[in-house]
């Protein structure tokens, strides 16, 4: 990889993203015209703004990766995470826009009438805003270390730093044109070398792999070992070794490894003959990597059916998700812009597979490295090659970027929000940086203790705390009168601290494994009933908290905003 | 290794949290425990007891708040059996002998009438009940009696009875304190109806006469300024609901500039920059318009060259921004408080401290107007409105701008 070309794009996308941002408004809005100064976003733009803000590095990095590394199963992923919108869509969409709220404890506020329930909903609020945090400054390290070859942290101090500096400077004046922006800008970044590489593909002979095998060498490949690593074979393997494999020096020797786990050393070469099966590699030796990979492998059935639980139900939850619903004008424009979203984010997830099946043919080594998440950017080097590569890389690149600093700033703002709003003692400006500060430095010092799950994964598990809280305490909200606040706090507690504990034990990297890991690997599936059960049975023990304006507040969620002023008033005078 | 034990760190820490978090809730002040002599001793228990049991009380006397100050006022009296009851039926009852209940509503009607306590036998053919004895005392809220607390006892006792008065007394005086804040409540609605935006009489005196100058020499203009009029009026007159949105509260303004503009012609210029985020917050009605007059009327006071007037609205986390500018005159810091204290007269224009006032109504003391200004520099007024506050919804008049009648 180039770094003379990525470092500019990557530069490019920063400087494109707080100029549109500190400018864009003063350019498009200033105006003597209050018809074009009272002009709502429209459903597109809003819905452009809401994907940009939404497709993070799990999109563009992790779902190739995990289809490099495990196959055709990790579709899931995508299809998950464009379905959470169709919930979103049916059930909460327009009450929520309804609803008046802002934020997520808004609403648990404006529905129950009880600051208790608020102020526990938006602790879960900063909870999964950091869980969701973390993997989006990991694969903004990730990404720089593999274009630059700078350390590992630097990529997500970067992140951190733009994100805290353009708020401090004044924030995001225009922040939906920003984020609509980086929308079509990843969505480009990734269509554009797509083409090229099928393009190449296609000239390559159209050489097909089928899903179901293990990956393979399709020539004679040399993989050079970074970090120590353990590699697990299934067969006996022979390999030709340049370094230390189990303890043994070994120079330019042809190797028979029996089945089983290898220690390869740093700075091993290992030069595999075509068709050879690509092992199962385990990074840095620490035992902590990947252990949803095994999980995942042991009980295949139960982990997809966590995962489709955890995405279908957790998006509704996201907090930078939901604040954007505020920007609609009202209940029915929310439903158009999610119909709108499907479409922009179901177009965007057609493309990270394309990577993932390209990156199995032409990159399968870096499974065995652990950079699988690395495949997107260095396809076009390996596939193409020469300036055109380079060219297509650092696109890749700046549109990696995008997505970190989209996503980031996204959820360190409605992060922020909720911190100032709910857990500093009095507002103002000031806190709010202070907010800022602290919602980004808390996930990048976690992300330097906790070890590197798969991006993908990562993110999986701030959607299952998200559907395990959140969705049992929307879906009730809007649906059934019977809602207490007791039985809010209960599942609420009960689903999504259930959850969260689960998810910091898996990210500790808990050792063990059988079926307790695997029930702590993906809570999704035990956590969301749990949480929706406790909700409804402590709100029917508690039938006599039920708020007194319920039946008043559920009105106005559900019916039509102008239906709903008629209904309330006398009717109107004669108008001239 | 060492990650793992970061992430057991990691892990541990929101259960320390939620430890402190509940030592923090069921502490209760201990320090006091070995404070003085044994009376003294009762004298804070009892203190305690009762100042468990005001909170409830604090909201008026129903059966949920009776329900949960009942216990704490039983431990007070020490009797088997409390029971509260408002003007017919019971509240709550606590401890033993529930089926009393009747008898005793039958005994209401005459307290209610004499409004002092008594003490009375009560007839029982459970023989495995010990309640005997029941002590009445009226619950009075401006003499007037709003129920009763009655507390049973297996025999007569003359502490009980002085005892059973005193803390009903001590409940009326809860009472009473819940009725205060109940009418300051009140007084607070009341307040904010009163203080609903007024249009000003000169606005529409010199509107009618700019409209009547057009009528003959360009009868098109006069009709679209009257309907500007027409459509200004009636959202400023509308009956329903006491907030807007910004987008037509915008509407409103632009509507109050094209009859002044009809006034003044090319003197005045604005500027709008409004972030489209911030164009459904909900505020209350008709209180940027008069921010707008202000500075129309500062703007060409006293000048005649052209006034410029700035306005924009931001989005800012939590909140909404909205800042109006002008290069007009300014005043005179110290006249400046004068009007928002409500000091200077009726001559100053209400405008500025009626919108202050609502303004700290709705959202508090820490959203009055922060406004900027001395003599010849011009006025800036900063408006803070939380995108989401209880209580706060728009009634919406339309849904995006009504195109213009032409």
């Amino acid at each position: 990889m180039n770094q003379n070309y990525a470092v500019p794009a990557v530069a490019l996308v920063v400087l494109a993203t707080v100029l549109v941002g500190a400018l864009g408004l003063r350019i498009s809005r200033t105006t003597s015209d209050f018809y074009v100064a009272s002009r709502t976003v429209g459903p597109r733009l809003n819905a452009a703004a809401i994907s940009g803000e939404y497709l993070s590095a799990a999109s563009f990095l992790g779902i190739a990766g995990l289809v490099l590394v495990q196959g055709p199963d990790m579709l899931w992923y995508p299809v998950g995470y464009t379905a959470g919108y169709l919930v979103l869509l049916v059930f909460v969409a327009a009450p929520l826009r309804r609803s008046g709220a802002y934020t997520l404890p808004d609403f648990a506020e404006a529905r129950l009438e009880s600051r208790s329930v608020r102020r526990l909903a938006a602790a879960l609020v900063v909870g999964v805003g950091w869980l969701y945090l973390l993997p989006q400054l990991q694969g903004a390290g990730l990404t720089l270390h593999v274009l630059t070859g700078a350390p590992r942290w630097f990529g997500g101090v970067l992140v951190a730093v733009v994100v805290v500096a353009t708020v401090a400077a004044g924030g995001m004046r225009s922040i939906t044109f920003v984020q609509a922006f980086q929308y079509w800008l990843k969505l480009t970044a990734l269509l554009v070398p797509a083409l090229f590489l099928l393009l190449a593909w296609h000239g390559d002979g159209a050489p097909r792999v089928a899903f179901d095998e293990p990956a393979a060498f399709r020539e004679q490949r040399t993989v050079r070992v970074d970090d120590t690593l353990d590699i697990k074979l299934a067969a006996p393997l022979t390999v030709t070794a340049t370094g230390t494999v189990d303890g043994t020096r070994h120079h330019a020797q042809r190797l028979l490894l029996p089945a089983g786990t290898h220690r390869v050393e740093r700075g091993t070469r290992l030069v595999f003959a075509p068709g050879d099966p690509v092992p199962g590699g385990d990074a840095g030796g620490s035992g902590m990597s990947t252990p949803l990979a095994h999980a995942r492998q042991e009980r295949p059935l139960y982990a997809t059916y966590g995962l489709i639980v955890a995405t279908f139900l957790g998006t509704m939850g996201l907090p930078h998700v939901v604040v954007r619903f505020y920007t609609s004008p009202h209940g029915v424009a929310a439903r158009r812009t999610t119909v709108v979203v499907l479409g922009l984010i179901g177009a965007f997830y057609l493309l990270p597979p394309v990577y993932g099946a390209l990156g199995r043919l032409y990159a399968p080594e870096l499974a065995l490295t652990g950079q699988a998440d690395a495949a997107v950017l260095v396809l076009p080097h390996l596939v193409i090659g020469g300036v055109g590569g380079n060219l297509l890389g650092a696109l890749l690149a700046g549109g990696a970027f995008a997505a970190f600093l989209s996503t980031a700033s996204g959820l360190t703002l409605a992060v922020a929000g909720v911190l100032t709003q709910d857990v500093l003692p009095t507002r103002g400006v000031r806190h709010f940086r202070l907010a800022t500060l602290l919602a980004v430095v808390v996930p990048l010092a976690a992300s330097a203790l906790v070890g590197g799950l798969p991006v993908a994964d990562a993110v999986g598990l701030a959607f299952a705390v998200s559907a395990s809280s959140f969705c049992p305490l929307l879906v009730l909200g809007i649906w059934w009168r019977g809602l207490t606040p007791p039985g809010a706090v209960a599942g609420m507690v009960a689903g999504g601290g259930s959850a969260l504990l689960a998810v910091t034990a898996t990210m500790a990297g808990l050792p063990g494994g059988g079926p307790l890991h695997a029930l702590l690997a993906w809570p999704a599936l035990w956590s969301v009933p749990l949480g929706f059960l406790t909700m409804i049975l402590v709100s029917l023990a508690t039938a006599s908290r039920i708020p007194a304006g319920t039946a008043a507040i559920l009105a106005r969620f559900h019916l039509p905003e102008a239906l709903y002023a008629g209904q309330r008033t006398a009717p109107r005078e004669v108008q001239p | 290794m060492n990650g793992f034990l970061a992430g057991m760190f990691a892990a541990a820490l929101p259960l320390v949290a939620a430890g402190f978090w509940a030592g923090r809730r069921t502490a209760r002040p201990q320090g006091l425990g070995d404070l003085g002599t044994p009376v003294e001793h009762a004298t804070f228990q009892t203190l305690h007891t009762a100042s468990l049991a005001a909170p409830p009380l604090r909201a008026g006397l129903t059966p949920d708040t009776a329900r949960r100050a009942v216990r704490g006022l039983r431990t007070l009296l020490g009797t088997d059996a409390l029971c509260l009851t408002d003007g017919s039926s019971v509240l709550t009852w606590d401890g033993a002998g529930e089926h009393h209940s009747a008898e005793i509503l039958q005994r209401l009607g005459r307290i209610r009438e004499t409004g002092r306590g008594e003490a009375f036998r009560i007839r029982c053919d459970d023989d495995g009940c010990a309640l005997h004895w029941a002590v009445v005392a009226p619950l009075t809220v401006d003499d007037r009696v709003h129920g009763a607390l009655v507390a049973c006892a297996p025999r007569e006792s003359a502490v009980l009875v002085r005892a059973a008065g005193e803390v009903a007394r001590w409940v009326s005086v809860q009472l009473e304190l819940a009725d205060l804040d109940r009418s300051r409540t009140r007084l607070i609605e009341a307040e904010i109806k009163a203080l609903r935006a007024q249009i000003s009489p000169h606005f529409v005196f010199n509107s009618l006469a700019v409209i009547a100058s057009f009528v003959r020499t360009d009868p098109d203009r006069a009709r679209e300024l009257l309907l500007e009029f027409a459509d200004f009026t009636r959202y400023s007159f509308r009956s329903h609901g006491d907030f807007t949105t910004l987008a037509d509260e915008l509407h409103a303004i632009d509507q109050y500039l094209a009859l002044v503009r009809a006034r003044f012609g090319e003197r005045l210029s604005v500027t709008l920059q409004i972030a489209p985020e911030v164009l459904p917050v909900a505020l209350p009605f008709l209180c940027l318009q008069p921010l707008v007059e202000n500075a129309v009327k500062h703007g060409l006071e006293g000048k005649t060259d052209t006034s410029h007037i700035s306005i924009t609205a931001q989005d800012a986390g939590s909140e909404a921004l909205v800042v109006i500018e002008d290069n007009g005159v300014g005043m005179e810091p110290e006249r400046l408080r004068r009007i928002l204290a409500g000091e200077a007269g009726p001559s100053a224009g209400i405008g500025l401290s009626n919108v202050d006032d609502r303004l700290r109504q709705v959202y508090g003391d820490g959203h009055g107007l922060v406004i900027e200004t001395a003599v010849g520099a011009g006025m800036k007024i900063t408006v803070r409105l939380p995108k989401y506050q209880p209580g706060v919804h728009s009634a919406p008049g339309r849904t995006g701008p009504i195109p213009r009648t032409r």
